[in-house]
Formats: C-alpha cells, structure tokens, sequence
C-alpha cells in the first residue's frame, strides 16, 4: 500500500530517525554530565560558524560522499560493502605510489593520474571479496570486514619498513612533491573572490565529489548498466530470466564501489595530509554506511548526507576540545543514525503511514489493488 | 478412532462450524463482507471461487492469521475466537496450505510432533508419535515412513504430512486450501480417497479450490465466493459446473477458446535428446526430444515439477544443459558465454516465464522499466551511451494501450497492477518483439477469467502469424483448449504425444501420472 | 623436552584465545539457527567487556561484573532482537550499527565515569576471575607427558574457560535432545512452520537472540576481568567477526565449532608466540610460485576466472621474484609482525573461499518473518 507521498519516504523518514538519533546522543550527554544544548551550540558555532568550520566540514564532507556513493552503489546491488574503510587505505596507497614515483610537472596532470591509481587500488581491494561472493556464494559483509584488517596490516608493514623516509621515525611516507598538491578551497574561491579561509583543509576534490555524484546519478538510472545493477538487485532470479549476469553485475559493482571509496584518497592523502600516514581513513569507510542509509542510496541523498555528517565530524572535534565529552560521540551518533535508518526503518514508518491513513480517509479512492487472494 | 474426545457422531441438526456475519477489509479494500456460512459434521464442504474472491482470507481468519472485523464463529455451537494458530488447533481445525508448512530437513516424525510434543524432552514424544503415527497412517491409508526427511519425499507424501499433522492435533475440522495444484490426477484420487474415510468418521472437510471438477466429484455442498461475497451456498447433487462457473464470475463464460486449425509450416524448434542435471546433481531432464513448427501451438502439460519447468529455462537460456537444439536450422549454445538470455532473445526466442513475479517483472520497477527488461541493450531504447527513457515511455504506453492494460499508467510500479494486467505487461514485450518461437509458462496462472479470454485470444492471434509457439500448463483445460498438438511430461522424459481432439483430460492424467501401458 | 613445553604452552594459549571465540560463536549459533543473522557479536562482547570491567571495579566482585556484563550484552540483544525481529528490519545494518554503538558507548562511558581516557581502571584481586588449580595438579605433574598435559593444559584456566567449553555439549543437547532446540531449528529453517503449528515464531526468536547475548556476555567478562584486568578501548578486537567466520566453517553445528574455534586460536596463539618468522628464501620463494601456479591452474574456467586469480597468481609471482633478486636463493626471508597479525584473517578468507560452498545457512536465515496470507 502505497499509502505515503513520495517526500515523506524519502525526506521525514530520514529527518525524523536522525531527530531521534540526536535526542538519544543528547541523552548520552546528560548522562555523562555535561550539556547537551550547549554542546549542539559548539558543534554548530564550531562547524559552521565561520569559513574555517565550513573548510574542515566541507573536507569531511568529501571523504564521505566518496565513501558513502561507494556503499550507496553496491546498494543497488543489493550488495552489502563494509570495506570501505579497506578500500579508502589502498586507494591511499595508490595516490602515493604515483604522487612520490612519478615526476609531474603540474597539479592538473597529477590529479587525473592520482584519481586513476585510487580508483584502482581500491577497486583491486574490493575485487576479491566481489569474486569470492560472484563465483563462491562467500558473504560479501565477512569478506570486506576480512579485508579491512588485511589492508590496515599491509599499510602497517608498508609504511613502517618500506615507505618511510629512512631519516624518519614517523610511519608515514615522505611529503609529496610540491607539483602534486591540489589547490585549496581557499585558492580555488578567491579566484571568483570569495574569501575564504586559508587554514581549512577543503579542496578542489570537492568539486570531484560532486562530479562524482553526477557520474553515479547518471550511471544508475540513465545507463544500461545502472538498469542492469539496479534490476539484480531488485531480483536475482529475474535478473538470470533478463539475461543479466549475476557473476558480472556483482564482479562490476564491487570495482565501481571499491574505486569510489578507493578515490576518497584524492581527498585526504593529496589534499590535505600531502603525504600517507598511518590509518588515515579515520573510518570515512563506516560513515560512508550511515551517510548511504540517510541519503537512501541517491547521489543526491548521499550528498546531502555527507555534509551533515561534514557538519557532525567538525563539530564533534570542536565539542572534544571545548569540553570533556570525547569525539567518540560522533561514533555514537552514526551508530544510532545506521541502526534507525537501516533497521529500525519501520519503527519510524508504522506510525507515520497511520497518521497519513488517518488524515486521508475521507477522500478513500479505493484505487489500491486488492492485497488479499 | 484416534481423536478420543469426539463423543461418537453429533445428530445433523448441529453444524461443527457456522460463522456468522464475517467482515475483514484492508484498508479500503474489502476482502470478506459479510459471510456466513455452515457446514454439518461429516460432509465435504467446497468453496469455489476465482483468485482474489476472498477465499484465503476467509481461511486465515478461522486459523487466527487475521482477526476478523466484525463477526461470529461459532463451533461445536460454542461462540469461538480464534486470535492464533494456538487457538485454531484448540478448537479443533486443522488446515492443509496450499504451500505446506513443512521443516524440509527434518524427518517426518520431527514434522509431526513439532508444536504438540508431551514434554521438554524429545525422546519420549518421539517414540509416542512413531505409535500413533502407525496408527493413524494404516487407518487411513497414508504409508507415510516415519523417519524419511520431507526434502526427499514427493509433494503427494508431504501433503498426507500435513493430513497426519492434523489429525496428531485431534483436528475434528480439516481445511484443504487448493490440495490438488501440485498433483497427479491419480495422487489426487488418492487424496480423495482418503478424504472421504475422514468424512466417514464423522470429521468436517472444507475444500478450497477453483476447480470445478473437483468440487463436482467430492463435495456434499458447495458455497461461491466473488469479490469478497458469499454469493450462493448450493448442494452439489443440484447444481452443475456451468451454473458453479457463472456464479464465480458473474456472467457466461467461454470455456472453450474459438480459433481455426493450424496451418504449420517448416520446423522452428528443433530438440534432441535434452538433459538436464541440477546442483543437486539430479537429472531434471532424461533425454527429451521433440520439434515445433511455425504456426503450431505445441501444448506441454504434467504436473508441475516434471521436467517442464527446466524445459524453459533451458530454452530461455538460463539453465544449462546438452543435447542440441535447433532455432530456424541453426544450432544454439547450451552452455557456456553465449547461453543466455541475451543471446536467446537475438535468436528470436522470446519467452513469458511461468512465475511473472520472481522472473518475467522487477516488481518495484515501474511499468516502463519493465518494458525494457530483457531488452535493454536494444538500440531502440539507447541514445549513444545512456539510454532513451522517453521512448522506452512512449513505447510502453502503447503497447499498453495495445493490450489494454489497467489502469494505463506506465509510471506505476509492477506490484500495484493486478495479475492480470502484469501479465499482460509481459506478454506485451514478449509478443510486439515479432519473436519466432514464444516460449510461454502457466500463461493464465493467478489471472482473473476476463483477463484470461482476452490472453488465450492473443497467443492463438500469434500463432495465426505463422510463429512457433511452445505452451507449458498445469491446466489440463487449457493445454486442450489452446494446443494444436500435446506432449505430457513425466519425471523429465516424455510420456507421449496426442493430438487434443482425440485424447481426453483422463488420457493425459493417466500419462502425467507415469502410466504409459495403460494410456496407450 | 624443550619442544613439548613450547608446544603445550602455545596449546594453553590456544584454549584462552579459543575461549571468547567460541562462546561468541555459539552465542551466533543460537541466534543464526534461530534465523536471526548476527554480525553484531563483537559490539555485545565489547559491551559486556567494558560493563563486567567497570561493576567488578565498584563492586570488588567478579561475579556481580559478569552479570552486569550479560545484562549490557542482553540490552543490545534487545535491541536487535528488536529490530530485527518486531520491525522486520535488516539484520546485518542492525549488527554493524550495534557493533559501533558499543564501540562509540563504551569509550564515551567510561571516559564519562573514571576519566582515565576510556579505559576503567585495573582490577585487582576478587575483581578478577583468577585461575583455578584443579585437583591433584600438583602431586600428577610427575607423571610424565601426562602429568604435565594436566596441570599445564587442563588445570590452571579460569572458570569461564571451563563454562565455555562444557557449552559445547550442552549446545548440542538443547539443540538436538529438547523441544525447545527442535523448535529453534524449525524456526529458522521455516518460521511458517512453526507458527502455523500454534508456536510463537516471534518469542521463539527472542529466546534465541536473548541466549545469544548470555553468551556474548559471557564472553566479552573473560576479555576483560579474566585474560586482561580491565577494559581498554575496542579491546575485543575482531574476535566477534572470527567468531562469525568459525561458526560459517562450521557449518552452524556445535561440535564443529568447538573445532573452527580452537583452530583459528590456534593461529591466534602462535601470531602471539613467533612475532616475526624468518623462513629460508628459497622455500619462501617455492611457496609463492607454488601459489602462482595453484592460482593460474584454477584459472582455467572463466574470463573471469582468468582475471581475478591471474591478477592474484602474477602478484604472488611478482613477490617471489622480488624476493629471489634482493635475497638470492641461500638467504632467509623475515616475515614481518605487521603482516602476521593479519595471518588470521587471511586464512579466514581462505577456509571461507575453499569451505562454504558447502555449508548451508539456516534457510530462513535474515529474512524477517511476515505472515502470509
């Protein structure tokens, strides 16, 4: 029965689980002493009050429209990746290999280089799981969880013994040259002569992100791929009667999300840290989770999403430095945002549809097909 | 008699079961407006009517699925309500699903103790149940081996699982919903054997179903069911299947579909000694050979699970297997890259699956979604790399113009059509690609009988085009009705071949059922 | 001699690490048989970890910390018996939002009470389960090879290391010799089953969930009051997704998990004992190429098959001849601690891609029931 208009299903339900998300972390918050109007004040002023908040929330942002497109993709499939956390590693590596090995004369031509060996390395880490799941029928959740203790391992190694300049003693690569690093927003905006802070992180892979969003949009609802990746998820058996390869669809989907996530690295590694640390991903991979759900598995959703959990990382710092609530809150919120928007969905929805039932019922078109047989 | 509570057989003036006044709507939808009917102790008690009538609402609601929203139950003239199952099997009703509800992996004794064991260990109702079972499995005829696993035994057997469930539970009423969908003719007689002995012993039968022979066969009395109605409660001796039929639908109905006699031409579809084996590694299909010609429909009928079903998806391209078989002269690839749907349908192979829901619709999608599926890759619906969605739209409202389907909104998504016009909906892609050989699977499976005239009068139009034309039916009525000749399958090999005017549906039972030295 | 000290002592380390692996692992085989997948043990033995840890301290008690640490692990059951069972929403999104939850909550609580960042102070004396010596350990240890076997391996383990292992047979008792287990199965193998058989599918589940978090309470109370004095931050450290993976080798059977379970303790006792293994090059060497070619025989089948284990076979070929150019032949090669911490999950990966197209899941299993009409 299709008895909710469109906006409620895709703009209240996700409001009204992330209200209550918020009024459980408050809770939390009183709980542990301290308070939590004060806090959301901080987070706010802390976030968005002023360009350098928007910087470092903007910043956030990015990682997370990459992370959470690439959750959102497999999605459609009906695929479940944990791995971005994973994914986002390698693609990290990726990024440094080709900023430290290849000499370029200019930004404009690293930057493609760079989204390339992302993309790959962190489609390479998804690849196995999909083909595990393809060809074996191994759960794709216990794989990528598998293989995001794999990747932190060889990142580990890698960083410490291989990659580390010898002079140092951080486990971190060499800073990149100065050729390979991106313009900030800050540059970016003054060019047009917006001011805007010099200090924040954000920078043009923003505008990648929102490319990316378009290329995703475009890819799942106006491609044959999309209508391919989006029919097997819908239904697996229908799918092999269509002639659509269960084998292919999830063997692609899994790269196409694997190199999203893989691709955050543009953002993180080029952009702001100029060089690999240890475990930078800072699990953009588990928030690219709850960013999918709220955003409903659309680009646009995901974007907007994205921003909010921007907005609720940058806050949660500011809230660590200013009072003694640590920013494991924010781990807190994302947990109760996931678990109300992913599975507690009819928790939200059931009283919602009866109140819509409610007020419709003097105008009952009994146009809805019969549900009995 | 193993029910010890039943105090010999009450006088016929009291009915075991009587509801009065039932009413169950879901949302605006009413699926049962006041119903009343009752049924005397020892009698077979029929209700007929078409999918969507109501029937199976009315049943979850005497087994406490759903609570009714107004009304009374009255059984054993005691006032009931049935809130659960628990309640349900207290009150003495047992009732046979037409999917039966049984634990595939255990034995048949763990089936039947499941939910009425004696106490918190298994050992001591186990060896209780093995008695009773021997018992009641020799009195009844039943031959049920108590410790075989459901997965291995037939779907004959597993329904008499589903018997001895009941009567494990003292069930004194019994409710069979469609108990013959999935049988032979020969299983079923069995079934009705075994019926009658209950009836016999004084137990109420309710019988669900939509066919009318059945009805006419076994049943004392019979009530019809329409959109929700109880619309006539008749004895059986006094009624007949055409009057049973006009009640159902509401008006005359054509039985028999008019069309001319075929005129084929050369060979379409060439099959040779196809095999199939499953992941199970059972062979599905023993070697089956047969060929169609164009402008011939070639009817297969068997009971469901016989073969057919691989038949098609082997066709269809989406189950492997060897052998050979031939499109237009030419060999297609049984296995491998280029043995699937895309590569069948460039043959000119199109195909209405048997299960719309599972296979031929993404029930989410929209309408025009649907349209294109299994053809996206055509050219006609891309522009350069994306695809051209409006003229897939505009596409898609013709056709549904075409097959006047309703309400014709090609924005609506698959599941909030009926059956009848979803499956107009795949017959539409199927039939306007002007395919060569249509494979077509229980093309009027779950349509109501307005639908069903106007889809049977659509594939004998293709056929009268000159196409190929390959008909696989539970429904012996329609393989007879619409074939121009009829093969019948029997555990993956075929049984024989007749033509429909000089065979009889009780030829074609005895061939569904195995038994070739008799039918000859 | 020496040898057999060594190898007792990695088989007593192997029964502590296998000890919350397999109390964890049945605790998901009561819930997965019951069809309620649950990936969110780890969240509940963490949960339980930090709540035993924190009550033991206040109290003094040991005991009073485990049933605190049950009763926290029994809230999150709740919770996805909750959302998975009353409003039919999607176990694994449920279990990845609980397995954050208890990561984000425990840190934020325990900051919130002790300030000792995130961890609860040491416990000391009662507050820890300590070892039990059983009888005669002492005057037995003469005997020769058996003696030892007693006292070293059998006698010397806390109580929960006793409890966890005697739930190995009771497991398999309740499941196969009582109504309830018969029940239980039939419930996640076909819920219509049961509750056209006038049985509560949806109590039937709860019991199973609620068992389910008995055990992970169990579990994550030896982390921290047996193996370890006192909750640190994510200290349960993956073992609920081990757990998980065990209980998929073994095939949701209780014998078999005692069996996954003290393997991949096994790998975890001799990750602990060797923290860096030096192998001779040459054998190193003749393994990778004997990978290679296992992985480009398998590749035979499929394109796909061709890319993925190519790509697989030329990476470990790769290695080998890296290896042979920088070492030679007669050299040794060092396997790095970082990348023998991931050796567990690598072979997890393994024994899932080789083991589960075999095992079969529950079949109802994940799937919320929805009465039929």
């Amino acid at each position: 029965m299709d008895a909710m208009p469109k906006w409620a299903e895709v703009i209240l339900i996700p409001l009204i689980s992330l209200i209550l998300a918020f009024f459980l972390s408050g809770l939390v918050i009183l709980a542990i002493g301290e308070n939590p109007i004060r806090a959301l004040q901080i987070m706010i002023s802390g976030a968005l009050g002023s360009t350098y908040g928007w910087g470092y929330t903007l910043y956030y942002a990015t990682n997370f429209i990459f992370t959470g497109l690439a959750v959102a993709v497999a999605f459609q499939a009906r695929l479940f990746n944990i791995g971005g956390e994973g994914q986002a590693a390698l693609g990290g590596l990726g990024v440094a290999l080709i900023c430290l090995y290849i000499p370029f004369p200019h930004w404009t031509m690293a930057l493609p280089a760079a989204i390339l060996g992302a993309a790959i390395f962190g489609a390479f880490w998804a690849m196995i799981p999909g083909y595990l799941q393809a060809r074996l029928g191994v759960h794709v959740v216990i794989t990528t969880i598998m293989f995001n203790f794999i990747g932190a391992s060889i990142l580990n190694y890698l960083l410490v013994d291989i990659l580390r300049p010898p002079t140092s003693m951080n486990p971190a690569t060499a800073r990149f040259p100065d050729a390979t690093n991106l313009p900030s927003l800050h540059d970016v905006l003054s060019v047009v002569g917006i001011p805007f802070s010099r200090a924040a992180p954000a920078n043009i892979s923003f505008f990648i992100a929102i490319l990316a969003c378009i290329v995703i949009w475009v890819l799942i609802w106006h491609t044959r791929l999309g209508y391919q990746i989006r029919a097997f998820g819908q239904s697996e058996s229908a799918a092999k009667y269509a002639g659509i390869s269960p084998e292919k669809i999830i063997m692609v989907t899994m790269l196409i999300s694997g190199g999203l996530a893989g691709m955050m690295a543009i953002n993180n590694v080029m952009g702001e840290a100029e060089r690999l640390v240890q475990n930078a991903v800072e699990g953009a991979g588990f928030i690219g989770i709850a960013v999918a759900l709220m955003g409903r598995s659309h680009p646009i959703g995901v974007f907007l999403a994205a921003i909010l959990f921007g907005f609720l990382y940058q806050g949660g710092a500011e809230l660590s430095l200013e009072t003694s609530i640590p920013s494991d809150l924010i781990v807190v919120i994302q947990a109760l945002v996931i678990l109300f928007t992913g599975a507690l969905d009819d928790m939200v929805r059931a009283p919602l549809k009866s109140m819509f039932l409610m007020f419709r019922k003097p105008e009952a078109t009994p146009k809805a097909p019969k549900p009995a047989e | 008699m193993a029910n010890p509570e039943t105090k010999g057989r009450p006088d016929g003036a009291v009915p075991s079961i009587e509801l009065r006044g039932i009413s169950k709507s879901f949302g605006p939808v009413q699926a049962n407006k006041d119903i009343t009917l009752r049924v005397m102790p020892g009698t077979i008690h029929g209700i007929i009517g078409e999918n969507g009538a109501g029937k199976s609402t009315l049943m979850s609601i005497l087994y406490g699925f759903y609570k009714a929203d107004a009304g009374e139950i009255i059984i054993n003239r005691k006032p009931t309500t049935i809130p659960d199952s628990q309640a349900a099997i207290a009150a003495g009703i047992g009732m046979v699903f037409q999917h039966f509800k049984l634990v595939e992996n255990f034995s048949v004794l763990e089936n039947v103790i499941l939910g009425a064991e004696d106490g918190g260990l298994l050992r001591p109702s186990l060896a209780k149940a093995r008695k009773l079972l021997g018992e009641l499995s020799k009195e009844y005829e039943l031959n049920v081996d108590p410790d075989a696993l459901i997965e291995d035994i037939g779907v004959g057997m597993q329904q008499r699982v589903e018997i001895l469930k009941a009567l494990y539970r003292h069930a004194d009423i019994l409710i069979l919903d469609e108990p013959t969908g999935v049988l032979t003719p020969s299983e079923a007689d069995h079934l009705f054997r075994i019926l009658n002995g209950l009836k016999d012993e004084g137990k109420t039968i309710i019988l669900i179903t939509h066919k009318l022979r059945e009805i006419m066969d076994i049943t004392d009395t019979v009530s019809v069911m329409r959109r929700g109605e109880m619309t006539a409660t008749v004895k059986t001796s006094e009624t007949s299947p055409e009057q049973l039929a006009e009640l159902m639908v509401g008006r005359k109905v054509l039985l028999r579909v008019e069309k001319r006699p075929a005129q084929p031409g050369a060979k379409v579809l060439e099959v040779e000694n196809l095999r199939v084996i499953d992941e199970k590694k059972v062979e599905r299909l023993k070697g089956v050979s047969f060929n169609v010609q164009a402008g011939e429909i070639l009817g297969i009928a068997g009971v469901s699970g016989n073969g057919q079903s691989e038949l098609l998806e082997v066709l269809g391209g989406y189950q492997s297997a060897t052998g050979t078989v031939r499109v237009n002269g030419q060999d297609i690839d049984l296995t491998g890259r280029f043995s699937d749907g895309q590569s069948r349908r460039a043959r000119g192979i199109a195909h209405v699956p048997e299960d719309r829901q599972r296979e031929g619709l993404i029930m989410d999608f929209t309408a025009w979604e649907n349209t294109a599926f299994g053809y996206h890759n055509d050219p006609k619906y891309s522009k350069g790399l994306l695809m051209d969605n409006d003229a897939l739209r505009r596409d898609t409202e013709e056709k549904m113009q075409r097959f006047d389907v309703r309400p014709p909104n090609c924005w609506q998504p698959a599941k909030s059509f009926s059956g009848g016009n979803q499956q107009k909906i795949v017959l539409a892609r199927e039939i306007e690609r002007n395919p060569d050989l249509l494979l077509i699977g229980q093309p009027t499976r779950g349509v109501d009988i307005g639908a069903i005239e106007f889809i049977h009068q659509q594939i004998v139009a293709l056929r009268d085009q000159g196409k190929a034309i390959v008909l696989v039916s539970v429904e012996l009525e329609e393989i007879l009705s619409l074939s121009d000749r009829i093969i019948v399958m029997f555990d993956g090999q075929i049984m024989g071949e007749r033509l429909p005017d000089q065979t009889n549906e009780q030829e074609l039972g005895l061939l569904m059922a195995g038994m070739k030295g008799q039918a000859a | 001699m020496d040898i057999f000290i060594t190898i007792l002592q990695i088989l007593d380390s192997t029964l502590r690490l296998a000890t919350p692996l397999l109390l964890a692992c049945l605790a998901g085989l009561f819930s997965e048989r019951a069809g309620i997948f649950d990936i969110g043990l780890e969240g509940k033995m963490l949960a339980a970890a930090f709540m035993s840890a924190a009550i033991a301290f206040v109290t003094g008690s040991a005991w009073i910390g485990l049933a605190a640490g049950i009763g926290a692990s029994l809230v999150f059951s709740l919770i996805h018996g909750l959302a998975s069972i009353t409003f039919r929403g999607n176990q694994l999104i449920s279990g990845v939002a609980l397995n954050m939850l208890a990561l984000g909550l425990t840190v934020l609580i325990a900051q919130g009470w002790f300030s000792q960042a995130g961890r609860t102070p040491t416990l000391i004396g009662d507050a820890r389960f300590t070892s039990l010596t059983l009888p005669f350990a002492e005057t037995l240890s003469v005997i020769p090879i058996l003696g030892p076997i007693y006292k070293e391996l059998i006698s010397g383990h806390s109580i929960l290391v006793y409890i966890a292992f005697l739930m190995v047979p009771v497991t398999w008792w309740v499941l196969y010799r009582t109504r309830f287990g018969l029940r239980l199965r039939a419930v996640g193998e076909n819920p219509a089953a049961v509750d056209t058989a006038g049985i509560s599918v949806i109590w039937l589940r709860y019991a199973a969930v609620m068992i389910c978090g008995v055990l992970c309470g169990i579990a994550g109370t030896y982390l921290s009051t047996s193996i370890q004095a006192g909750f640190t931050d994510n200290m349960t450290a993956n073992r609920g997704y081990i757990a998980l993976a065990a209980l998929i080798f073994a095939k949701w059977r209780p014998w078999y998990a005692l069996g996954a379970c003290l393997l991949f303790g096994f790998f975890f006792a001799i990750d602990n004992r060797f923290q860096n293994i030096s192998l001779y090059a040459w054998l190193a060497i003749a393994l990778l190429i004997l990978i290679a070619a296992l992985l480009f025989f398998a590749a035979r089948k499929s394109r796909l098959d061709m890319f993925v284990l190519g790509t697989l076979g030329t990476i470990s070929a790769a290695i080998a001849i890296l290896i042979w150019t920088t070492n030679g032949l007669a050299g040794s090669v060092v396997i790095p601690g970082q990348l023998m911490q991931s050796l567990p999950y690598v072979l997890t990966v393994v024994i899932l891609a080789g083991f589960v197209g075999k095992a079969t899941p529950p079949k109802a299993g994940g799937e919320p029931y929805i009465k039929e009409r």
